[in-house]
């Protein structure tokens, strides 16, 4: 899959170069020997992962040194399934993914327009002060945060991990530096033919933006999946855990099965691969684009 | 940034009718903003800046067992003085992120410099190195606690075959260090190299040509090409960089829980250990400020000592 989908940033460099700097075939040798080594070091610990789910419970973990199981089973699956609601996890899982991402994107676009295109008192002061959030610790809020929600009756609840999740800036800064790159011209058209401020954004810079939302969608999702700190301190009932959250559980247990947590890690983990492997293009200009500032 | 702000802008604030009364447009506009940022900053009032108020308040109360929070004043933070442990997750979390950022930032742009030459699979390895970015902190804990296992473990095993000596990474304080180290270089490598792979693209052919005509040598266009011209995704990075461990919690908190003792614990755990664990909340709040006290200050100095740097250039 990969082969077919490289990260897809700079074909055409590679033609220009091509045989005049990077010629030497002992050099281009060198090259794919570090490359190799660096990716098996790096892929190793999810080969790994792969290795001790499907393994027969405890045979990686006597003295003998094996680099693959004797026999592929299926066991771990069944015995998380059978012990622990992994289903209602991944379902929770899903459910707060969806409706973090949902209400992520759609405030961040607002604002994003926001700073983008509308004049208004304070837009860039409010716009730094939405932006110091992001260096904001969650360790520095979580006494207070958790005390809030149970104050306002939602404790415990989906909705204590939802609504906190959803006042992110991150995704905010990535709206407003695409927002600003679309022509004024197109705007400014829209303006002369009468069009008010919400027509604007619905109809002319909505669709312009796909790309954005492709990126803030798939970023706001996996960070969202893979998010701990706060669901671990939010989230009290075993049957409405997330998956991280899960799998602490799955190690807190008297004599932890580090079988069953491996194939508990890989099932929390498929998701977000098969995502990023089919959008990676969107991914990477989403960390990129980032970067660029 | 700043220029591509006022032509946005520009075009917005010139009158859109001619002749329509140009204060009701601009307060009609400015009403329509903040309609449109309602939605953000009623839940970052709600969720982020109450709750920091609360959080500094919190810090000059004690709040132990049951009893109602009493205000004690400064007494949190002259306890944070006199607390071994917390000078030792903070030099723990400054260890951390000494080994970590460096690491990070020059494998990131090595490999970037790698995989943005000419090399076939050029696509897989790309997509191989970044994967670990997508894989979350507690997955990625899991795994490490299993590779690093001192009885059993996958290194430890190889190491014994090879005739080493197996290393104490679940009782030995320098290497839980040192494997947290590793994990969390597996972790972000891949980020550093997608920030600055973008930032390579953005440095034009020309002045690589430019120089090999002039006789510079690869390691000359590295240092004074590819360097310099990566500049702005260096800041970036660094700040990341430096935030992420500062802040760091999952990996650790799944790793060692920040032991043995208290080797590998970092302001993070240590805070929620005190907040949640120990249910010293207001000790623990009183570590959350220091830590943001620190993030700030730090992005505060970056943004200066940058700017000043552009002046200067």
């Amino acid at each position: 899959m990969a082969i077919d989908s490289p990260l897809a940033l700079d074909q055409p460099i590679q033609k220009r170069r091509r045989g005049r700097r990077d010629g030497h075939p002992l050099a281009l040798a060198g090259r794919v020997a570090i490359a190799v080594v660096v990716s098996a070091i790096v892929i190793f610990p999810l080969y790994w992962m792969l290795v001790v789910a499907f393994s027969p419970r405890g045979e990686l973990f006597t003295q003998e040194l094996r680099y693959w199981p004797s026999t592929l089973t299926l066991e771990n699956f069944e015995t998380v399934f059978s012990r622990f609601p992994v289903a209602d996890w991944f379902v929770n899982s899903v459910v707060i993914g969806l409706f973090v991402t949902a209400f992520t994107v759609v405030v961040n676009m607002l604002a994003g327009y926001a700073f983008a295109r509308l004049k208004f008192p304070g837009n860039t002061a409010i716009f730094l002060l939405v932006l110091s959030t992001m260096m904001i610790p969650v360790q520095v809020i979580m006494v207070a945060q958790f005390k809030l929600v149970s104050g306002l009756g939602i404790a415990g609840t989906y909705w204590s991990v939802i609504l906190p999740s959803a006042a992110a800036a991150f995704g905010i800064f990535l709206a407003r530096q695409f927002i600003i790159s679309i022509p004024n011209e197109l705007i400014e058209a829209a303006r002369i033919d009468g069009a008010g401020h919400v027509r604007i954004f619905v109809q002319i810079v909505l669709p312009l933006c796909k790309p954005l939302l492709a990126v803030l969608t798939l970023l706001t999702l996996m960070g969202t999946w893979n998010d701990f700190a706060w669901p671990l301190i939010a989230l009290k009932d075993p049957d409405l855990f997330t998956l991280p959250i899960g799998l602490l559980y799955l190690k807190g247990q008297t004599t932890p099965d580090y079988n069953a947590i491996m194939a508990l890690a890989l099932i929390s983990v498929i998701p977000i691969v098969i995502l990023f492997l089919v959008f990676q293009r969107y991914f990477v200009q989403g960390f990129a684009r980032s970067g660029i500032r | 940034m700043t220029s591509t702000t006022a032509t946005g802008r520009g075009g917005v604030r010139t009158s859109p009718r001619p002749g329509a009364p140009r204060i009701t447009s601009r307060l009609r506009e400015a009403a329509v903003g903040y309609g449109f940022l309602a939605p953000n900053l009623i839940l970052m009032a709600v969720f982020l800046f109450w709750p920091i108020l609360w959080a500094i308040g919190l810090s000059f109360q004690e709040t132990k067992g049951f009893g109602d929070p009493e205000w004690v004043g400064l007494d949190n933070y002259a306890k944070l003085v006199g607390d071994p442990v917390f000078w030792q997750s903070l030099w723990n979390t400054v260890v951390l992120t000494v080994f970590t950022v460096p690491i990070d930032m020059i494998g990131g742009l090595g490999l970037a410099v790698l995989l943005n030459s000419v090399l076939p699979g050029r696509g897989v390895f790309r997509t191989i190195i970044v994967l670990p970015m997508v894989i979350s902190g507690v997955a990625s804990g899991m795994i490490a606690v299993i590779i690093f296992y001192q009885s059993t473990g996958i290194i430890n095993k190889t190491l014994l075959a090879l005739g080493l000596p197996a290393v104490e990474w679940q009782s030995g304080s320098i290497p839980a260090m040192l494997s947290v180290i590793i994990a969390s270089i597996w972790l972000r490598i891949g980020f550093n190299m997608i920030i600055y792979l973008a930032g390579l693209q953005g440095i034009s052919p020309e002045l690589y040509e430019a120089a090999r005509i002039d006789g510079a040598s690869r390691w000359q266009q590295f240092r004074s090409i590819t360097v310099p011209l990566v500049g702005p995704s260096t800041f970036f990075l660094l700040i990341m960089n430096v935030i992420a461990s500062f802040q760091a919690f999952d990996l650790i908190f799944v790793m060692t829980g920040g032991g043995p003792g208290y080797s590998t614990s970092v302001l993070g755990t240590y805070a929620y250990r005190n907040g949640f664990q120990i249910r010293e909340q207001g000790y623990g709040a009183a570590i959350g400020v220091v830590l943001l006290v620190i993030t700030l200050a730090f992005t505060y100095i970056q943004w200066r000592t940058s700017r000043t740097r552009d002046l200067v250039e």
